[in-house]
């Protein structure tokens, strides 16, 4: 198995969700992030005063696939999640060990 | 404030009478300056960090209660009772706790059988009083925007007390005092002391531009200079954390200050209709000339901007209001409005941590409106003018410099007073209970060391436990655990 994880534009959020729900992913944990990569951040001028502002809101998206649709999974996020412009973000995979459903106490791909 | 007659009462009376409907306008009019006061508070909270907006709009609220209280106990009777020496300050024991107000009648004229006019009826003197002490509650709320994030509550409460005491009410005193108005003597400002003002009437300041804006702008100028900076400043970032609560302020803001302005005729009548005219003409072009400031220097018009921009027009306009014309107000607005847009960057030049920009909107805004008179002013299509009160000219309408001289005396007596005293105030209280909170509470945030709260929980997971939030409930819990062997021992035996 493999927890996929996708730090996209926020605007892109409903994008994503629906392509994957096209896919067939059972389910995502979202969560609202902030960050920067090569985007840098941007300024803000409030009474002249100009400010930086480092950080960038972002949607941090994780989604547990089995190992087989994992590829295709990251395509379909790339795909859906892609602007072109600076700032669409990263999507990265990791193995994991051992996945449990709490209600059913299920194991591995059965809990997905 | 100039005294007018609006409802002629034929009643053949020698007994002073009130004019009701003057009565219930300058009544209505106090209560939406009252209302300022919170308006101010959302307009001040809302350009803070999330972590100080409750401390910040407390500054605010907490003058309602103690400057209430003592006007009531001295504070009408040290600005409007009889002037004890030189124009300079009310006797304060004269209507200690307002005894011999209430029933007192203000502004009423006797009938004049010689010129056969009638008599007119005036104000009750506690409309007088009403009115009146809003305007002390939002002139020492006002500073409050310049030593924002930093300053402990206790000490700004305790503030709150001296300073109205020693430099609002003697300042209010000055302006607001006229002769035979309320008490038989009043204020060196007001009243034209003999030998000061060259030919020029007393300096004009229908409603506070250099006892409300001036003073405040520059009491914050040099609490701003006497506290610390806020941690981080200038380098890091201190973005207004709700620009909606600013812009909801400077609406309440513009609403009530139509009571500031045209309530001060302490009349409804073709003077407060002028005055409110000339409230909103100046208000609408400072919003613009701010705007426009912004786009050309920054590329961008902000909501910041236009809410600055309304509060700076109604400040420069609150002397004026009476005495230019309605074209008058639209330049005194524009020049406010640029003229604040680009003060509000000196704090950066100088170094000194005026937060919420007291000295360039108030101080700044308060001198531009209070010296534009002496070039303005307009005896002919202004509202003083037009209700048939005689006034001088300025200098565009062929015044000479009097009346600009007068204004210039005005603005930096209390100016000059209003600095030194308040830093002489802030010095002491800073020295015996210390005016600032320490650095790593202000990090932390002011609303949580100040007054154990924060302004929002807006996470899913943040409730506190509700069985020992209370410190009623808690004690209760307490009292069972003690309780609890007793009754296990009773239940044993």
């Amino acid at each position: 198995m493999k927890l996929i994880t996708a730090i996209i534009k926020p605007h892109q959020l409903d994008e994503v969700k629906e392509a994957l729900e096209a896919f067939g992913v059972a389910g995502m944990t979202i969560s609202e992030a902030s960050g920067y990569g090569r985007q840098r951040g941007h300024s803000e001028v409030y009474r002249g005063a100009e400010y930086t502002v480092d950080f960038v809101p972002k949607v941090r998206l994780e989604v547990l696939v089995d190992d087989v649709d994992s590829s295709d999974v990251l395509e379909v996020i790339l795909k859906a999640a892609q602007t072109g412009r600076i700032g669409d973000g990263k999507i990265w995979s990791v193995p994991v060990d051992e996945v449990v459903r709490v209600r059913t106490g299920e194991r591995g791909v059965d809990a997905l | 404030m100039v005294l007018a007659m609006s409802a002629i009462t034929f009643v053949a009376a020698d007994t002073p009478f009130t004019d009701s409907g003057n009565t219930a306008w300058v009544l209505a009019a106090a209560a939406l300056v009252l209302f300022m006061t919170p308006g101010l508070a959302l307009f001040y909270g809302g350009m803070v960090r999330t972590k100080s907006v409750l401390n910040m709009m407390m500054m605010s609220f907490i003058t309602m209660g103690t400057v209430g209280t003592v006007w009531v106990l001295w504070g009408y009777s040290e600005t409007f009772g009889n002037d004890v020496g030189a124009g300079l300050l009310g006797n304060p024991f004269e209507h200690f706790g307002l005894s011999g107000v209430l029933d007192a009648i203000y502004g009423y004229v006797p009938a004049d059988a010689a010129t056969g006019t009638a008599a007119a009826g005036g104000i009750p003197g506690g409309a007088f009083v009403a009115f009146q002490v809003v305007f002390a509650i939002i002139a020492v709320a006002l500073v409050s925007g310049a030593i924002a994030d930093r300053a402990k509550f206790v000490t700004w409460t305790v503030f709150t007390v001296i300073w109205a005491t020693l430099v609002y009410f003697p300042a209010a005193h000055w302006v607001f005092a006229f002769n035979g108005f309320a008490a038989e003597t009043g204020g060196w400002i007001a009243n034209k002391a003999e030998g000061l003002f060259l030919g020029g009437a007393g300096a004009y300041d229908f409603a506070g531009g250099t006892a409300i804006h001036i003073n405040a702008g520059v009491a914050g100028l040099a609490l701003a200079i006497l506290l610390r900076k806020r941690v981080g400043w200038p380098k890091e970032p201190m973005r207004p954390h709700n620009l909606t609560l600013v812009m909801i302020g400077a609406g309440i803001l513009w609403f009530g200050w139509f009571g500031f302005n045209a309530g001060s005729a302490l009349s409804a009548g073709t003077l407060a209709a002028g005055v409110w005219v000339n409230t909103l003409a100046a208000t609408c072009t400072a919003m613009l000339g701010w705007l426009i400031t912004e786009k050309i220097r920054d590329g961008h018009a902000t909501s910041l901007g236009a809410a600055s921009g309304v509060v700076a027009g109604l400040v420069a306009i609150t002397p004026a209001c009476a005495t230019v014309s309605p074209w008058g107000a639209l330049v005194v607005g524009l020049a406010a409005g640029v003229g604040c847009a680009l003060a509000v960057g000196l704090k950066f030049r100088f170094g000194f941590d005026d937060s919420l920009d007291v000295v360039g909107v108030h101080l700044v805004g308060g001198l531009i409106g209070t010296l534009l008179i002496g070039f303005l002013a307009d005896a002919t299509n202004s509202p003083t003018g037009t209700a048939g009160l005689s006034m001088n000219d300025g200098l565009f309408f062929g015044g000479g410099f009097g009346q600009l001289w007068s204004q210039t005396l005005g603005a930096g007596a209390v100016l000059i007073y209003s600095f030194v005293v308040t830093f002489i105030i802030g010095w002491v209280l800073h020295k015996t209970m210390g005016f600032t909170v320490p650095e790593e509470d202000e990090v932390a945030g002011i609303d949580l060391l100040e007054h154990a709260e924060t302004a929002y929980d807006l996470g899913a997971f943040t409730g506190g436990s509700r069985h020992v939030s209370s410190g009623v409930v808690a004690e209760r819990t307490r009292q069972v655990v003690a309780d609890e062997p007793s009754s296990k021992e009773e239940a044993s035996a």
